[in-house]
Order: C-alpha cells, then structure tokens, then sequence
C-alpha cells in the first residue's frame, strides 16, 4: 500500500503535523492514487469515457435542492441509464457533475473525502465557502486533462449555516467559481432546462413545489436534447433529487421522486409542452 | 560514559516511566449499550479532546499526553482515509487500525529513549451488538480484544472493577452513561461528582447512516446525565423503568 508499510509502521508523513487537506497529504505519500497523476501526451482520447448530461439546482426558502438526470451517453450511444451524478459530500453539501464521467465521479469521491477529513483533523467543517473554493482547486487540478478533451464541471449546492439559506456554486473547466443566485442547470441539456426553470420559479416555493420544477426542467431538457433522459417509468428509473435545509442532506426516496414525476409526466399527456406560464 | 543497564532493568525503568505519566491523568471508559457504543472521558476541555472520530463506525478514545495521543489520531484518521478512498468505505476495520495503532506504540516503546505515555481504545460499532469490537493498546504496543467495557487511564482498574457491577450490554443509553459516569467519579478511591461540564461524552450510533460517531453535549447530555439518576435512583428503590425516552430530540 505505502512504501515501508510492510515492515508494519507507517511512513512519517502520517504522524506529522502536516496538513489538514487530503488531496495535499495524498499527494505526499502516494501520488499515485490521485486522478490525472501521470498524464500520457496526446488528445482526442474524450472517447474513452462516457458524458454525464443535464443537472438542475434551485434554492427555495430554507434550503437548496440539486436534480440529475440519469443518463451517460458516448456519442449516439446511451452508454448508462441509471448513472448516478448527484452526490453527497457532507452533511451540508453535495455535488453534481457534467461532462466525462470516469474523471467526475473520481473527482466527486476526492472532495468526499477531502471534506470529511478536513472536518475529522480539524475538530470542525470548511465554511460553505471554504468548500466552494476547495472544489474551485480540485477542477483546476483536472486541468491538464481537460485540454485532452475530459472536461468535468460540477455544481456545488450546500446549506449555509451562519446566513442560513441554500445556496448554490457553477465552475468552468479551469476552476473559475461563480455564485449562481435562485437557479441554475449545467450539462448538455441545461440551456433547455433553465429556460425551464426560468419561468416556473417562484421566490416562495416549498420543497415539493422545488423538486417538481426540477423534474419538469429536467423533462424539458429532456425533450429537446437527446443526451439527456427523461423519467423511465417502465423501468421505474428517476431522476436524483438531492434535499438540503436545516436539518442536513436527504436523498428523495424513489417512491417519492416517482410519484412527483409521474404526475409531471401525466401532465405532459394532457399538455405536451408542459405548465406556461401566466403573461403579465 | 554510559552505564551497562541490563534490557529487562531498561524496559522495567521505561514501563514504570510510562505508568507514572498515564496515572497523572484522568481516566475514560468506553462501553457497549442497546443503540451502540458509549465513550465517556473525564474532561474539563471543550476543544482538546480525548474522544474522536476516526471514520464512519470507528471512535477513538485516549488518555495520557496529549500531543502523544493526538499524534496517534491524525495517523488513524489518514491511514483510514486513504484506506477507505484506495479500496471502499467498507474495507476500513477497526482491527486494521488497532493493529497500526500497536505496531507504532511497540516500536517507539522499543526503540526510543522515552515511551509515549498513551493508552487508547479504539472502538468499532457493528450491524449487531455481537458485532461491536473494542480494542485496548497501551503505551508498549499491547493490544487486547475487550468484551463489553473498558476503562483506561491512572487507576483504570479501579473504574474498570465499579464499571463491571453496573454494566448491562443492552442498557439505554442514559443507564449506560449513568454507570460510566458513577464509575469515573470513583476513581482513586475517591467519590466525587461530575457534571456535564467536566464530561466529554460521543456515541457511535449503530441505526445511524453514514457516520455513527456523535458527540453528546450541551442540553442532551444534562438531560441524559439527570434521567440517568433518576433511573438510578428507582432501580434501586425497587422500581423498574429505564427507557431512555427523549433520546433523539434537539442538538
């Protein structure tokens, strides 16, 4: 596992004072395991990994909730139907990804860890912020991969304990981190999405209303964008949606998310192109 | 000009050295209980702990030097990171790290001039009681696999034989705190009472999900501590509750 762990004592970089980061201590004891170490030269390799597609976040009074869809797709392919892209990272956070998958999810179990080991050897949690700019790091970290064609952006949402109110962070690809207020959707399905959500958010919408905003964006994005899938009801595969208030992070169960995008899509039935908006 | 010192009188000297520096200190015990596991330290200080988290069903309890003890936490911490980040969150033990924990302890017994003056319990909550393993390592890398309840520290043998008569494995949680504390506040011989603020109290929550280390503080631990006597005081004039009613409220 580390060199010198054979002989049954661990190296001396475990018993440092060191750092409370893990990335950094990884990087010191076995490089090795972290993603993107050793590079081979040479790009157009994007193919050698499936995309994530469309996420949506919302915040709603006294809390933020985060939506994926479920579908990887490799060029016309659907590589994956119940792909998991939403994850939670603490009690307070989670986050979502879009673009290459293999790197995302990787990347996703390093803030993971990152979180919860700065949290054990520090005796406290990262402020909201702390964490927005950890993950700002990690994507920047994906860099060189990036330029060979994974690209991997994830979506941060998390709970803010001293302003108390949800709130959610977008990335580009070198690790440029943005607040985004109220809403945003990335992925390939996310311009359809946020037209979507665009006109069915309100400033007072509860947690269902919120998750079903979420699930008819999801739907629209779905309906205009072929990477991205829509709720499987013969399959019984949905959408992830992924709570987070007060009280910490709740997964939506299945039942749950089924019976919201049921009714979403016995909506589009009566009415293709779903809810409208009122003018004026 | 150094002296000949015959090893047997060397290790006796460093042992002894050890003892000495451990039994300055307060004492903690950790124990099994209905929901879990229970770790309870005599602790004045908020922030330096001697109970902590090392992953998701593992806590760790120490006595003795503090530097000495927190050293030994951050390695636990990282080698289950890593661990749990190379393979799966399932693939951390607690006998993993005991071992870990034993083979640094003998090795700094064996090889340095000054033995680290720790003993520490490293506790893993199972899916069932018959599950839950506690393990004890003290200051020259010996390590035992205890049933049950364990104290550590000064007179932890004291504790350990007033912790004994009131242990009950499927006890609630504020009996069990109840004969923690009534065990740690006979150390030395002594009777004293302790108060919330000199406890430091955590539980590793058996029906919790994903991390089962917890701490208890603040009003739940006064609660906790006052049902406890009360419980107490009815067992013993022959009444027979002992629910642990507002267990899962604020904090």
């Amino acid at each position: 596992m580390f060199e010198g762990f054979e002989g049954g004592r661990l190296p001396a970089a475990f018993m440092s004072a060191g750092t409370s980061s893990f990335t950094e201590f990884l990087s010191s004891v076995s490089p090795e395991m972290l993603p993107g170490h050793k590079l081979p030269p040479g790009g157009g390799t994007e193919h050698l990994t499936p995309d994530a597609t469309t996420i949506v976040a919302l915040t709603f009074p006294g809390g933020v909730l985060v939506a994926g869809d479920r579908r990887a797709t490799q060029g016309n392919v659907i590589a994956n139907r119940d792909m998991e892209k939403v994850f939670r990272t603490d009690e307070f956070s989670a986050v979502a990804i879009a673009g290459s998958a293999g790197i995302g999810i990787e990347l996703a179990r390093l803030y993971q860890v990152e979180l919860e080991h700065y949290e054990k050897m520090e005796g406290r949690s990262l402020s909201l912020e702390g964490k927005a700019n950890k993950l700002s790091q990690m994507v920047r970290g994906n860099l060189g991969m990036a330029m060979q064609g994974f690209v991997v952006v994830p979506l941060l949402v998390g709970f803010d304990e001293n302003t108390e109110q949800g709130r959610v962070f977008s990335y580009d690809a070198v690790g440029g981190r943005y607040e985004e207020h109220r809403y945003h959707s990335i992925g390939s399905g996310s311009v359809f999405a946020r037209g979507s959500v665009k006109k069915l958010y309100r400033e007072d919408l509860d947690q269902t209303g919120a998750t079903k905003v979420a699930l008819e964006a999801l739907y629209d994005a779905a309906d205009d964008d072929s990477a991205t899938g829509g709720p499987d009801l013969h399959r019984k595969i949905f959408p992830l949606v992924d709570v987070i208030t007060e009280d910490g992070h709740r997964r939506l169960s299945t039942e749950e998310v089924a019976r919201l995008a049921t009714e979403v899509v016995e909506g589009r039935a009566a009415n293709p192109d779903g809810p409208t908006a009122p003018l004026g | 000009m150094p002296f000949y010192v015959a090893p047997e009188q060397q290790m006796k000297d460093k042992a002894d050295y050890a003892r000495k520096g451990i039994a300055r200190g307060r004492s903690a015990v950790v124990l099994q209980y209905e929901g879990g596991i229970l770790m309870v330290a005599d602790n004045m200080s908020r922030t330096l702990h001697k109970i902590s988290e090392i992953y998701d069903r593992i806590g760790f309890a120490a006595v003795g030097r503090y530097p000495e003890f927190e050293n030994l936490r951050l390695m636990g911490v990282r080698f289950a990171d890593v661990r749990g980040y190379q393979y799966d969150r399932r693939d951390v033990s607690g006998r993993q790290l005991a071992n870990i924990y034993a083979q640094t302890l003998g090795t700094v017994f064996s090889e340095s001039l000054k033995p680290w003056e720790v003993e520490i319990v490293v506790a893993e909550v199972g899916d069932a009681a018959d599950e839950d393993e506690i393990y004890r390592i003290t200051f020259d890398g010996s390590i035992v696999d205890e049933q049950g309840f364990v104290a550590v520290g000064g007179s932890s043998e004291h504790v350990s034989d007033v912790l004994k008569d009131r242990f009950a494995a499927d006890a609630s949680l504020s009996a069990a705190l109840n004969a923690a504390t009534h065990a740690l506040a006979r150390e030395n011989g002594e009777e004293r009472e302790l108060e919330a603020s000199n406890l430091e109290v955590a539980i590793l929550e058996r029906a919790r999900q994903h991390r089962k280390f917890r701490r208890i503080h603040g009003r739940r631990l006064t609660r906790l501590i006052e049902e406890g006597k009360a419980n107490g005081r009815a067992a013993s004039g022959g009444g027979t509750s002992g629910a642990d009613t507002a267990d899962e409220a604020d904090e």
